[in-house]
């Protein structure tokens, strides 16, 4: 076994175990209340937090983006017009700021 | 067509293609996006079929660019291993909040939806739930086009990705991001949304700035999950 192959295994092993884990946890636990406030906003928590470096830590043409994207998301308009305009944005933004 | 009535553990083709559509955008979102990888992939030493191995058995967007920009020779196999660990620790979270959906579904089932559980097809199962009982056909409406998708850029993008020169000359590197906050949008229900995605965004740039390590996922996800808990709290005191 390669150590890439070795590496790769590792990383789907363990990330699986993160996936499957899930599914046990919560058993025989009531949701509701205080718990169930908390664990409707891990989503938005976690989809932030995963992107929070990229448009915060960046430079100012990503942060700048990622309000431009955030506008036409509030827009509602579709995700694949949001994205366009996304990457559309900081292109430009980069080409002025750089 | 006409799905039987009964139990939801039988296949209906309306709720796949409901999930098909719903799921489509991230998919023209998703394939630069795994070109992208693939080329950063393939110029860490990656051949195509081990990119494609990667992208087919670990299945994780954000852990796969992280892993790649820790990536060198001899391969640091047990720190990619601990590093996607870590990343992908979120995945406890979801799963845990995703399971309480799964009720209707046949539990033999289970352990193969949660192979397939990524940050999109998660987000968009939690949104439907909220409306409409979550059914297998739906889930996996999400989930294996977005499979399919993810594994053959990323190989597309191993062997071809280089010839493309630079992918942030055009933007690509940003495309995550902005599928992100696209989907962010969904989630919107007023200004306490807007304190746990600031608490959560804060939090997290700082812990990438000084916190060594992938933390920083975890660190903005529990820091908005805090934000919510204790929002409730004043809400009902």
């Amino acid at each position: 076994m390669t150590d890439t192959i070795l590496a790769i295994t590792g990383m789907a092993i363990a990330t699986y175990a993160t996936r499957a884990s899930g599914l046990y946890l919560m058993r025989g636990v009531i949701v509701k209340g205080r718990l169930k406030a908390a664990l409707d906003a891990l989503p938005p928590a976690i989809l932030m937090a995963v992107i929070a470096p990229t448009i915060l830590t960046t430079g100012i043409a990503e942060t700048l983006a990622a309000v431009i994207t955030a506008g036409a998301a509030i827009l509602r308009l579709p995700l694949a017009v949001v994205v366009v305009i996304g990457v559309a944005s900081v292109v430009a933004l980069r080409l002025v700021i750089n | 067509m006409a799905a039987p009535r009964g139990p939801r553990v039988s296949f209906s083709g309306r709720e796949f293609r409901q999930g098909l559509v719903d799921v489509f955008p991230i998919l023209i979102a998703a394939t630069p996006i795994g070109m992208l990888w693939g080329t950063l992939a393939a110029a860490k030493g990656l051949s195509p079929l081990e990119s494609w191995l990667m992208s087919a058995t670990v299945f994780a967007g954000a852990a796969q660019f992280v892993s790649i920009e820790v990536w060198h020779d001899p391969v640091p196999w047990l720190l990619l291993t601990v590093t996607a660990l870590i990343v992908n620790i979120r995945h406890v979270l979801m799963g845990a909040s995703l399971s309480r959906h799964l009720g209707g579904i046949d539990s033999r089932w289970h352990p193969f939806m949660m192979f397939l559980m990524a940050d999109e097809n998660w987000a968009f199962s939690e949104r439907r739930a909220h409306v409409l009982p979550l059914t297998i056909s739906y889930y996996f409406g999400l989930a294996l086009p977005m499979w399919f998708t993810w594994t053959s850029s990323s190989i597309v993008g191993a062997i071809v990705g280089r010839s493309f020169g630079d992918p942030a000359a055009y933007g690509f590197d940003f495309a995550f991001s902005a599928m992100f906050i696209g989907i962010l949008a969904g989630f919107w229900k007023g200004s306490h949304t807007g304190a746990i995605l600031g608490a959560s965004a804060i939090a997290a740039a700082l812990a990438k700035l000084y916190v060594p390590g992938a933390w920083y996922i975890v660190i903005g996800g529990i820091t908005g999950v805090a934000v919510a808990a204790l929002l409730y709290g004043e809400e009902n005191a």
